[in-house]
């Protein structure tokens, strides 16, 4: 055993794989991939949507046969023995198959008894386990009565119940909150530190594969680099700067300008100024208009975003204009919302929360899973009828006219709820009928849906055959088609890569650029940045309002400027330390 | 020696594995609520609805007797109708009137009674019309026949009361084989355990793997030690249990309930009864298994193993009247082959002619199913 320990603990050589879709056509998910995973190190896959991670993982797992090409997990032949292979690994799929109506203790029994760790092992491993998540007061309570959160870690638990010397872990901090997803990354840290163990893990979020020794980028099913997240960085070295927008400028609007600018690699919008990624080849003066740069130290996401700007080429959606765009009357107030308070039976999900929207704003609602996110959603969108307090969208009291409400405003679904049977054209001809429109003027808002969200490619094809993000964008078609004067977007960024990100916050950018009002929730803080105002909820409770450079005030102290995710952290902390141990579930 | 050891180490782990998945399997049947209704809800309102509700029997048939004669032999035959248990009787005077009762189905039948019946019967040469419903024409030969045993029990009662005998000395005795009061809860019972052992066996258990396929649960599991075998055998033992608790309730009601005899012996019921169940289980977890969606499972199901008990078993209807294509169809059906064996065991007895074949072909398809759920359940996805 111990000779083995010099050996890598995965190994890949020109591996292949294929897909065929239902459409017939084939996908090639892994395209000569060629992968090393030092025994005893901490490894992310990052790449886009589609890049091949998962596939890679499953791989490994031996729960997927590789058309060609060798995999090697732990010195075993993974397709050809993959029963070993899963006799010694631990395997977290990103949607990690909890039993929801077994509690927490008799899912890790049930992993413990099928992995064969006897009594002396449990003794052993359980305590350990409990004080690693912290799922030690709730080992009656049922997985399905878990939060997002919670469920991660005892998902992560099982796994790890049976001491496995291979950890791979797809996604698992995906929709996860940041308190909980800090949680989660010391207990791998811990596990690589104290008990050496190897971990592999796909990650979305970039700023994570910072904190590993080993970075694999992935994109359309090749490698791109692989090495120390540092070889990413340095791509963008010396090329990072923040920008401060002239004076009277919108720093969004400044961001856009940037994004479409020639010699910018990236452009996001940090507080008031703008984080801007420089190409190389030109000094990139032109756009920046000699606004002032200051040099900052670059990223991970920099240099990732300056890889893939190599490879994919740059440019990416055009920002929509609306036909006839809304006037604005800078400042008043499109949603009023005093005291709302939403009970479901003793629980109480929304719990006295005011605050307003202005004409135009871009307006972001944040907050840890089963904060009443989406339940404040519901109540403004008039799906679900408060329990107490007054609310007013867009000159309606949705109390009273939730029709009259419902005519001036626009809804995205987190979940795709179009219908998957009928082709792009039928959809928007559907709700635009659904909407009320008829004759020129919905053949016209058809026409100015197809041609603003570039779908006449897709004209006649099912909905549900779209690659993701055209399903986004037919989605929000649908919804602007009756010209609302309110958008409202249910984590429309869930699950996409960062290049489909900023083709989509471009849209929304542009929106409310010529009057829109969008109301948006998401769990991606660095997101934040692109609102104009938002507000933070936990357990109902809003807690902080106001612009994302005053939110990131609650956490100065840090030193340097804190990130929107720490300054969400410092605001929920602060709270639950002082109503004593605060909500767990 | 050393090679043993190291097999029964191997297969210790292995109980070890299946144990923990069949706790697990029992904690979720307990917890689920649905479970539990289409496992113990369903059977006993089926128990209820087909035990007390439907009914093929022919009683209290609402029949207009129409007196045209007064005579006192007709009275006396009137009062034969009215004395039966089969029939709810109207008396009346007008064939008109009767005939306007029956177009509204307010009667199934009318017996007419001419005004010649006395003199006539004096003759010897008395005629009864009888007019009945065509509607559902099982129910009218039903009602033709106890109106004519009404009237030959009143000629035999004139017989014995010393009258002549004018409907003749010879009194036809019908008498059914194996159902003698012809109470169709003989035949319904044991049917009825045919429909729950199948609701318990296939259907539940198609839903089974499909939904730990849709809920993300078996990707883990593939990733232990665990092997595709004791997966299905962890299906495969609760899901026997909840059939067996559903069989006794089903035999235990079927003989204090509805005073079903059963013939044959209880012991050769339970074995058959298990073959059936293990088929059953085999060929939900096969559709589970090969098309891992819940919905189009039960489909699937309902559509190859609980409309084909119900319509193709001989249940309900007899094989023999069936058109040859689709009695050919029935043969490929285990539930045809439990009712064959139910029948005879509850009706006949312990006839082994009968149960032998067709417990050896349940035992068949429960080999070949079993064989087929183990081949198409890989751990592998896509």
């Amino acid at each position: 055993m111990n000779g083995q320990a010099a050996a890598p603990a995965l190994c890949a050589r020109g591996v292949h794989k294929s897909f065929r879709r239902e459409t017939g056509e084939t996908v090639q998910a892994l395209d000569g991939v060629s992968v090393e995973v030092a025994a005893g190190s901490l490894a992310a896959l990052v790449g886009p949507d589609g890049a091949g991670k998962t596939t890679l993982i499953r791989l490994a797992t031996g729960l997927l046969r590789a058309d060609a090409g060798e995999l090697s997990v732990l010195g075993i032949d993974a397709a050809a023995r993959p029963q070993e292979v899963q006799n010694r690994v631990g395997y977290m799929p990103q949607r990690f198959g909890l039993y929801e109506d077994l509690s927490v203790g008799e899912n890790l029994d049930l992993y413990a008894e099928l992995h064969g760790v006897g009594a002396e092992g449990h003794a052993q491993r359980y305590p350990q386990l409990m004080q690693m998540t912290g799922l030690g007061p709730f080992t009656r309570r049922l997985a399905g009565q878990l939060s997002g959160g919670m469920r991660q870690k005892l998902g992560l638990a099982c796994t790890l119940v049976c001491s496995p010397q291979l950890l791979l872990l797809d996604e698992p901090t995906v929709g996860v909150d940041p308190l909980s997803r800090r949680e989660l990354w010391e207990i791998i840290d811990h596990l690589v530190e104290r008990e050496g163990l190897t971990v592999l893990l796909s990650t979305s979020y970039l700023h994570e594969a910072e904190r590993c020794h080993q970075a694999i980028v992935l994109n359309q099913g090749r490698v791109l680099v692989q090495g120390a997240p540092r070889l990413v960085t340095d791509r963008a070295a010396g090329r990072s700067f923040l920008a401060v927008p002239p004076s009277g400028q919108n720093p969004r609007d400044f961001q856009a300008k940037l994004l479409d600018g020639p010699g910018i690699v990236d452009a996001v919008p940090q507080g008031s100024r703008v984080r801007v990624v420089c190409d190389a080849s030109e000094d990139a003066a032109s756009p920046l208009d000699g606004a002032a740069l200051i040099p900052v130290p670059p990223r991970f996401e920099d240099g990732f975003m300056t890889l893939l700007r190599q490879v994919a080429g740059g440019g990416g959606a055009a920002p929509i204009s609306l036909g006839r765009p809304l006037q604005r009357h800078g400042g008043d107030a499109v949603v009023r919302v005093r005291d709302l308070v939403r009970t479901f039976g003793r629980f109480t999900a929304v719990d006295h929360v005011s605050f307003e929207v202005r004409r135009g704003e871009i307006f972001g609602l944040l907050g840890p899973n089963g904060a009443g996110k989406t339940t404040t959603f519901r109540m403004l969108c008039g799906l679900l009828p408060a329990s107490g307090g007054s609310l007013e969208v867009a000159g309606s009291d949705l109390r009273s006219a939730r029709a009259a409400g419902r005519q001036h405003i626009g809804y995205v679904a987190q979940k795709f709820s179009l219908y998957g049977q009928l082709s792009v054209r039928e959809n928007l001809s559907f709700f635009a009928s659904a909407y009320g429109l008829h004759g020129a003027l919905r053949r016209e808002r058809i026409a100015w849906a197809m041609e603003q969200f570039g779908l006449q490619p897709m004209e006649r094809l099912p909905s549900c055959q779209l690659p993701g993000g055209y399903k986004q964008r037919l989605a929000m078609a649908a919804a602007l088609l009756h010209e609302p004067e309110l958008l409202f977007l249910d984590e429309p960024t869930s699950g996409a890569d960062p290049l489909a990100r900023r083709g989509f916050w471009r849209r929304i950018n542009a929106l409310a650029g010529q009057g829109v009002t969008v109301i948006v929730t998401t769990h991606f803080m660095e997101e934040a940045e692109y609102c104009d105002r938002i507000v933070i909820l936990d357990s109902g409770l809003l807690l902080a309002q106001g612009t994302p450079d005053e939110v990131r005030g609650h956490a100065i102290g840090a030193g340097r400027e804190p990130t929107m995710e720490e300054a969400f952290i410092a605001v929920v902390e602060r709270t639950r330390g002082r109503d004593g141990a605060g909500p767990q579930a | 020696m050393k090679r043993s050891i190291a097999f029964s180490l191997r297969f210790t782990a292995k109980l070890r594995r299946v144990r923990a998945l069949v706790w697990k399997e029992v904690h979720q049947i307990v917890r689920d609520p649905s479970t539990i209704a289409i496992g113990v809800v369903l059977p006993v309102i089926l128990i209820v609805l087909f035990g007390y509700a439907l009914s093929l029997d022919v009683k209290h048939a609402p029949l207009a007797v129409v007196l045209e004669d007064r005579s006192p032999a007709a009275t006396a035959l009137a009062s034969g109708f009215e004395l039966s248990p089969y029939f709810r009787v109207r008396i009346m005077r007008s064939m008109a009137q009767a005939q306007e009762l029956m177009l509204q189905r307010e009667v199934d039948g009318v017996v007419r009674v001419r005004e010649d019946f006395a003199r006539r019967l004096g003759q010897g040469g008395a005629e009864v019309q009888i007019l009945v419903h065509g509607g559902d024409a099982n129910r009218a030969r039903i009602i033709i026949g106890y109106v004519r045993g009404a009237v030959a029990q009143w000629a035999v009662r004139r017989g014995a009361e010393g009258r002549s005998a004018e409907a003749g000395p010879v009194v036809v005795v019908d008498r059914l084989w194996f159902n003698e009061a012809n109470d169709s809860h003989y035949f319904l019972v044991p049917g009825l355990i045919v429909l729950i052992m199948t609701l318990i066996g296939a259907f539940l258990t198609s839903l089974v793997i499909a939904r730990e396929w849709e809920r993300g649960t078996l990707e883990a599991l593939f990733v232990t030690p665990v092997r595709v075998d004791e997966i299905l055998l962890g299906k495969t033992i609760p899901y026997f249990v909840l059939g067996l608790i559903g069989l006794a309730l089903c035999i235990v009601s079927a003989k204090y309930v509805f005073l079903v005899p059963l013939r044959g012996s209880a012991w050769v019921l339970a074995a058959v009864s298990m073959l059936y169940l293990l088929v059953a289980l085999a060929l939900g977890l096969y559709i589970s298994s090969a098309v891992k969606s819940q919905f189009v499972a039960s489909q699937i199901t309902l559509l190859v193993t609980f409309m084909p008990a119900m319509l193709l078993s001989g249940f309900l209807f007899d094989l023999r009247s069936m058109p040859a294509p689709v009695r050919l169809i029935s043969y490929m059906l285990p539930a045809r082959y439990y009712v064959a064996l139910l029948q005879t065991i509850f009706l006949a007895g312990d006839v082994w002619s009968v149960i032998l074949p067709n417990a050896a072909i349940l035992a068949g398809m429960a080999a070949l199913l079993s064989l087929l759920g183990w081949r198409v359940t890989h751990k592998q996805l896509a």
